[in-house]
Order: C-alpha cells, then sequence, then structure tokens
C-alpha cells in the first residue's frame, strides 16, 4: 500500500483532532440539552485550565524529543506553596507557585543537560523529590488557602464573564503558540527535536533550549498547582497523580510526535479539550438515566479513545509492520 | 625530550580512572547494598531480627517480581508503564473468581486453582497486547503502554464497580502470608523468578535475543532475529509477572481495592531497574542487579524510618539515589 505523502499526514493528524473535537461538540449539543449553555461551557474551561497548562508545558517538552513525568507532582508542590503563601494575597500566592515549578524546572534541565540523564530518568527523580516536598511543606495534609485575600479569585473568579483560570490558559496558549511559531527559539527547539546532532552542528543553542522547555514545562506546571489551590480552597500534597499522564496523552492525541521535530500548540489544546469532554460527555449521558456508567468508565473511555488515535497515526504514518 | 615524555603518563592515568568508574559502575550497587545494611546493624536498634527480615522481604518481594519484568522490556530498549495497572486488574479478578461472582463454582478449590491462573493469564494477555501495538503498528513504548495505564485501572474499578473486595480464603492467601519452613513464600517466589530470568537473560537464545535487540536493532534484524517477536514475548512476561505481583499484594491485604492495587508501581520498578545498573537504553540488562536495586530503595527508605526520618524526606532521598545511580552508570560508558 503506497502510503501518503508526509504533508498529508501531518495536515490529518493535526485537523483530525480539531475535527474529532467538532464531532463531538456536535454529538453532544444535538444529544444533551444545555450542553453548550453557558454553565456547562464555562464550567468545563474552569475545571480543564490546569490540564491545559500542564499540557502546553509537557508539548514543548516532547517537541524537543524530552519527557517530564515530573508536571504532576510539581503541580501539587506548586498548590501547596501558593496555599501557604495565599495569606499574604493573590500575588504572593501567585509568584509562589511559579517560583516552586521553576525550581523543579531548573533541576530538570541542570540533571538532563549538564548530566546527560534521560530525560524520562531525571523527571522520574524530580517527580518523587517534588512529592517529597510537598508532602514535607505540607506536613501530609491538604493546605487551606486564606479566603480573605483575594487568591481564590485565581481559581473561583470571573473576569468579563469568563473565568480567570480559562483566560491564563487562554493567555499562556496565545503566547506558546507566538514563540513557538514565531520566534528563534521556537525553530530552535523544533530543530532540536528533530535532529539534536544537526542542530549542534549548525551552532544554534541546542542545550539552552532544551533547558529552556524543562524550565517552561516547570513554571506552567507551578501555574496549574496556584488555579488548583484556588480552585478547591486548598494546596493538595497528594493531587496531580497521573497528570503528566493526561498530559502526555493530550499532546500525542493533539498530533505531536513523542519523537520529536513535529507539533502544534493549538492542537494541544484540542487535544486537551477532547480528553475533557468525555468526561463531560459521561455526565451527561448518566443524567439521560438510559445507561448509568460509573465515572470509573472514563478512564477506559480515555484510554480507548488514545489507542484509537495513535493505531490511526500509526497507519497514517505508514508505519509498516516488522517483520516476524 | 619533554615533548616525548610529557604525554606518556596520560594514557595511564585517565585509563585508571575509567577502571574506577566502571568498578563503581559495576559493583557500586551492591556495595551501597553492604554499606547500607552496615550502617543499619550499627544504629538501627533491632535491625538483626527476624521480624525486620520479613517486614522489609514483603515489602520488597512485589517490586522485585514486577521489576524483573521490566528488565527484559527495558532491555529490548522497551518500556511499561502498564505494570500497576495489570497489578489492579489481575487483583480485581482474583476475589471475583474464587468467591463465585463470575461463574458457579463446582468445588471451592477449584476456584482457588482458578483465581491463581486465569488473572495472571489474563494479565499476560493484556501485556503481549502492548507489545503487539509495539511491534505491529512500531507505536512507541512509552504511548503504547500508556493506553493501559490509563484504561487498565479503569477496568479494574468498571469490574469491581470501585468497591473494596474484601475476602478470607486461606489457600488463595498463602501465596501472600503462606511460609516455607518460616520464610515468607512470597520470598521464595521472588527469588525463583529472580533465578529463573537471570538464568534464562545468561544461558538460553531468547535472553541473547533481548540484549541483541535492545542493543542493536536494525543489526538484530539483520542477524535474522525475529525482533517482533522477542519484544512481545517480553512484554508477554512483563504483564504475567504483574499479574503475579498483583495476587501476592491482595492476598497479603486480605482485601483488593481496585484503585490502590498496583499504584504507582511502574515508577518502583523503573527505579530499581535503574538503581540497578540495567541501561535504560537498551542492550545490557542485570536481573540479580534489579533485585539489589530494589532492595536499596526499599532498605534507604526502612532506614529513614526506623530513624525517625519521615516518609516525605525518604522521597527525596529516593530521587536522589536514582540520579546518582544512572550518572554513576554513564560515566562508565563514556
Amino acid at each position: 500500500m503506497p502510503s501518503p505523502a508526509p504533508q498529508t499526514v501531518r495536515r490529518l493528524s493535526r485537523h483530525g483532532v480539531v475535527i474529532a473535537l467538532l464531532a463531538l461538540i456536535l454529538f453532544g449539543y444535538l444529544r444533551y440539552d444545555n450542553f453548550l449553555g453557558t454553565f456547562n461551557v464555562l464550567s468545563v474551561l474552569r475545571y480543564n485550565a490546569m490540564f491545559a497548562l500542564v499540557s502546553l508545558g509537557m508539548a514543548y517538552v516532547i517537541m524537543t524529543g524530552g519527557i517530564d513525568l515530573s508536571v504532576g507532582s510539581t503541580a501539587a508542590l506548586g498548590s501547596v506553596v501558593a496555599a501557604l503563601l495565599s495569606p499574604y494575597g493573590l500575588v504572593p500566592g501567585l509568584l509562589g507557585g511559579l517560583a516552586a515549578g521553576l525550581a523543579v524546572g531548573a533541576v530538570n534541565a541542570l540533571v538532563i543537560t549538564r548530566l546527560n540523564i534521560l530525560p524520562f530518568v531525571a523527571t522520574l527523580a524530580t517527580m518523587l523529590a517534588a512529592s517529597g516536598c510537598a508532602l514535607l511543606l505540607a506536613g501530609n495534609q491538604s493546605v487551606s488557602v486564606s479566603y480573605e485575600t483575594g487568591f481564590i479569585e485565581l481559581g473561583q473568579g470571573d473576569l468579563l464573564g469568563f473565568p480567570v483560570p480559562a483566560w491564563i490558559a487562554l493567555a499562556a496558549f496565545l503566547a506558546g503558540a507566538i514563540a513557538l511559531n514565531l520566534t528563534a527559539w521556537g525553530r530552535t527547539v523544533l530543530a532540536v527535536g528533530g535532529n539534536e546532532e544537526a542542530t549542534r552542528l549548525m551552532g544554534l543553542p541546542a542545550d539552552r533550549a532544551k533547558a529552556s522547555v524543562y524550565l517552561v514545562s516547570g513554571a506552567l506546571a507551578g501555574l496549574a498547582g496556584v488555579i488548583l489551590a484556588a480552585q478547591f480552597g486548598a494546596g493538595q500534597p497528594i493531587e496531580g497523580v497521573g497528570w503528566e499522564l493526561f498530559a502526555i496523552a493530550a499532546v500525542v492525541v493533539g498530533g505531536t510526535l513523542l519523537t520529536g521535530g513535529v507539533g502544534s500548540v493549538g492542537s494541544t489544546l484540542a487535544g486537551v479539550l477532547l480528553l475533557g469532554l468525555i468526561f463531560n460527555i459521561l455526565n451527561f449521558e448518566n443524567g439521560l438515566g438510559q445507561i448509568s456508567l460509573s465515572a470509573y468508565w472514563q478512564s477506559v473511555v480515555r484510554g480507548a479513545f488514545l489507542l484509537l488515535v495513535v493505531v490511526i497515526q500509526a497507519r497514517l504514518a505508514g508505519r509498516t509492520e516488522e517483520p516476524a | 625530550m619533554a615533548e616525548i615524555a610529557a604525554p606518556a603518563p596520560s594514557p595511564t592515568r585517565p585509563k585508571l580512572a575509567l577502571d574506577g568508574r566502571a568498578f563503581l559502575s559495576r559493583w557500586g550497587a551492591l556495595l551501597a547494598l553492604v554499606g547500607l545494611i552496615a550502617f543499619n546493624l550499627a544504629f538501627t536498634p533491632n535491625f538483626a531480627t527476624w521480624q525486620t527480615l520479613n517486614v522489609n522481604l514483603t515489602q520488597v518481594c512485589a517490586i522485585v517480581i514486577v521489576g524483573v519484568g521490566m528488565t527484559l522490556v527495558i532491555a529490548t530498549g522497551g518500556i511499561d508503564l502498564s505494570v500497576g495497572a495489570l497489578m489492579a486488574i489481575a487483583g480485581a479478578l482474583a476475589p471475583l473468581i474464587f468467591m463465585g461472582k463470575l461463574f458457579p463454582l463446582p468445588h471451592p478449590m477449584v476456584g482457588v486453582a482458578l483465581a491463581f491462573v486465569l488473572p495472571v493469564l489474563a494479565a499476560g494477555a493484556l501485556g503481549w497486547f502492548n507489545g503487539w501495538l509495539v511491534t505491529r503498528f512500531r507505536i512507541q513504548p512509552i504511548v503504547a503502554t500508556l493506553v493501559l495505564f490509563i484504561a487498565g485501572r479503569g477496568i479494574a474499578q468498571v469490574m469491581t464497580n470501585g468497591n473494596l473486595q474484601v475476602f478470607k480464603a486461606p489457600e488463595f492467601q498463602f501465596i501472600g502470608l503462606g511460609r516455607v519452613f518460616g520464610i515468607p513464600f512470597q520470598a521464595v517466589l521472588m527469588v525463583i523468578v529472580v533465578a529463573a530470568a537471570a538464568w534464562m537473560l545468561r544461558r538460553t537464545l531468547f535472553g541473547r535475543q533481548i540484549l541483541a535487540v535492545g542493543g542493536n536493532e536494525r543489526a538484530a534484524r539483520l542477524a535474522g532475529i525475529p525482533v517482533g517477536a522477542v519484544k512481545r514475548r517480553a512484554y508477554l512476561i512483563s504483564g504475567l509477572l504483574a499479574g503475579v505481583a498483583g495476587l501476592i499484594v491482595i492476598a497479603r491485604n486480605s482485601a483488593a481495592d481496585a484503585n490502590l492495587v498496583g499504584l504507582g508501581m511502574e515508577l518502583d520498578a523503573i527505579a530499581a531497574v535503574a538503581v540497578g545498573g540495567t541501561l535504560l537504553t537498551g542492550g545490557r540488562a542485570t536481573i540479580v542487579g534489579t533485585l539489589v536495586g530494589a532492595l536499596i530503595i526499599q532498605l534507604v527508605r526502612y532506614t529513614l524510618l526506623a530513624n525517625g526520618v519521615p516518609d516525605a524526606a525518604a522521597l527525596i532521598v529516593k530521587a536522589g539515589i536514582i540520579v546518582l545511580a544512572v550518572w554513576l552508570q554513564r560515566q562508565s560508558h563514556r
């Protein structure tokens, strides 16, 4: 079977996710009342903002051919630090969470670029360490945020009728898309993922690009932690388990190749929304009362969805069977 | 003259340094384990007791058994993130079978026998499915096994509706609670698994094929090795062993909780493999190293806990150990 041209493949796997997202939205709109009602749309956006931030960071890391397993516990650490600083106000809480995320990102960047340790192992280690730090700081329990200083606005507030976390995620994605498509940094990030050796030989700052994506990923995970703390009113040291894998799934569904060198910020956002909507649709389906699917089905459906996407991607890319 | 004399010492000095590094990377893990035991004998009260040994052994068994399968998969250049979820599936399935909830049982013992066999086979089949995804579609192992990592625990939760299954079945629980000459049966099982896998990796054709595939896949294929079949078999073994570990964990707890069985196991197993000295890019593997790696991680945690350091701090130390071990390993392969 002749495989389609690479250009077509790339376009299909990039727009495929958007088409699937639109199809899912249309399905929900036709099947359920109030699916596109203000309340549902805004709560889906509010809830998924933190996953979107984490997935954006993951997308950059994956574009360089790396992986960041530490994002979940970094978010947990960020939420604890933000909650501890929330009595001093919104800004200290926000900056504290960001700084915690940056710190973890900096350790990742150093271990990966200076000690030359595989990203997979390095971020596995910082995942454990960040989780340990979060538990130590929080004293093994969730840390209540202050309700007096306006910190919770970051998670529960609205601005111009739109949830604050969704604004933050939107701003991050806009800035992220500009940085990837219009700056030298973005080109270098993609070049490193495509062929690191060639990037080095061309004299591009490969190590700096690699270090920067882990810093960005850490900072965004810290920011997600801030939103987590503000949304649920507490810093949660044991939250964030499995976030890294959700983020990887969203990035892969968005058509970014795990081998690096290719990727899109917009498709990643579509991937996040797609995975988030599956949960939403399950809720609506239960609301209809014809069937009763427990919340546990959502991970089964998500897994099946991921399977479908990667198999379709593999077929489109024309990757043939390994002999025997 | 000076120009000729000057470089003379240089070939020997770096070689010595290299040997030191090679020595550390080969024996470092074992040395660390011996050092840890010595430290505990000196400073931890009541360390040299049967009870301490049993506590540590029972905590480490499941990690080692899963780690052996993980070592084989990593040796082929892959990774298996789904082991924890497969443990949950096996752990959810077994009580359903011996409590007769899936199908009527002619005799309780038949139920116990099936409860050992079927869950392990189911986990093995899912492991083989991982391998099939990796080889048939050339999906990266991290993504292929991510599918079951996400869906697998969901399947276990759906099977049990997320409920805790409490049971009392002495015949079944022998795998987690039984003793042979005073030694926990699970430890005996662990030693058998480690010995069999170590022998297989060293002495059998399949073992050599695994290392050849992980070392240089293209060369292995050109040499006529059935690369796909070798990989699928490695994932199959990883799945089977995860199933066994799932049974041990639920038998030990007298309860199966699909939300918790095997949670985070993939990370523990990978950490044990990394600390043990297996090359994470494939091609070089040591089963005994994985055993030593798991023992080190467990003993560090025990040492810290026994000396009053909180569990959370132990996580940070564990992270440091992983980075140090992998860094040392890299040094010897420059």
